[in-house]
């Protein structure tokens, strides 16, 4: 039997996904703390929009929540995200296109 | 739309998500505390490796040899091993039996637990709150809108998915298989037949 869809619709979607197993898989944090977190997140997006429909808003609270959870175990802070997330920004906009984008 | 240079000098700026994931993972892999080659094959085993196949494979055997089937229904884990698939750690994955007066369905009410290594990562429909509220709640409903009507008098037991508890359903055996072997048998296990929101295939079936 093939699988008949692709796993994530999204290449976002794949590289989350497999940065919070890698973080998971190395000790980082358990997995049951990550599934509990991950579950406020959905029940709280649920009372604010509406029922999900497992697809982009699905991936909208796991990125959330990965993020919730590194910045309260200090491995990362919202200030750090931010200003790495416009750096990232910058290097794709002043990148040639075609060429591989960096950070510089 | 064409693909045209001078419309984009630079490089295509990437959704706010994607950038937000990789202003992550270049903090993280900075700071050594994920590794790149760990991502990379997480993902090659995701993409291209782990699917609904290979929990085909397992119930397929099960289908064919009882002895198996009976070392699959006392320790998931180790039966699967048989076959070559390890399951994550910290993970035990939980088969149950669909029988002639029981049906077996599966949900994760809390996220979206799913024994990956047997299905791979789950449809957007298991992840949706329209799935994960009313499994529990209406599962006759639910597997009416799915296309399943059961026997009259066909108990139905849902199975909530936890970070350590996964399961898998094992549907019964088409009849009209007698003979078949595993590798035929497999062809007719569905994803959702071993999520319980389907049955098999029928051996007639294009």
């Amino acid at each position: 039997m093939k699988t008949p869809e692709a796993p994530f619709t999204d290449p976002w979607h794949a590289q989350l996904f497999a940065l919070t197993v890698a973080l998971s898989d190395g000790g980082r944090f358990g997995w049951a703390d990550w599934t509990r977190a991950f579950g406020a997140t959905l029940a709280r997006h649920r009372q604010a929009q509406g029922a999900l429909d497992g697809e982009g808003d699905y991936w909208a609270a796991w990125l959330e929540t990965l993020e919730g959870l590194l910045d309260a175990r200090a491995m990362t802070s919202a200030e750090g995200r931010e200003a790495t997330r416009a750096a990232w920004e910058r290097a794709y906009l002043s990148t040639p296109h075609g060429q591989p984008v960096r950070l510089s | 739309m064409p693909h045209d240079h001078h419309d984009h000098p630079h490089s295509l700026l990437p959704s706010d998500p994607a950038l937000r994931v990789k202003a992550l993972e270049s903090l993280l892999v900075a700071k050594g505390l994920v590794e790149p080659a760990a991502m990379e094959a997480i993902l090659q085993t995701y993409e291209e490796r782990v699917g609904p196949h290979l929990g085909a494979q397992v119930v397929a055997r099960a289908w064919a040899d009882p002895a198996f089937r009976d070392r699959l229904l006392a320790d998931a884990n180790a039966a699967m091993a048989e076959l070559g698939i390890s399951g994550r750690q910290g993970e035990h994955v939980v088969a149950v039996a669909n029988s002639p007066g029981q049906h077996n369905m599966v949900v994760c009410t809390l996220c979206s637990c799913y024994p990956w290594p047997l299905l791979g990562i789950p449809p957007a429909w298991y992840k949706s709150d329209a799935y994960r509220s009313r499994a529990v709640r209406e599962p006759r409903a639910v597997l009416a809108d799915f296309g399943v009507t059961l026997p009259e008098g066909t108990g139905i037991r849902v199975w909530d998915s936890t970070a350590e508890v996964r399961y898998l359903v094992i549907p019964e055996r088409p009849a009209g298989t007698e003979g078949w072997d595993e590798v035929l048998l497999a062809t007719l296990v569905t994803r959702d037949s071993m999520i319980g929101t389907g049955l098999p295939r029928k051996p007639d079936a294009p």
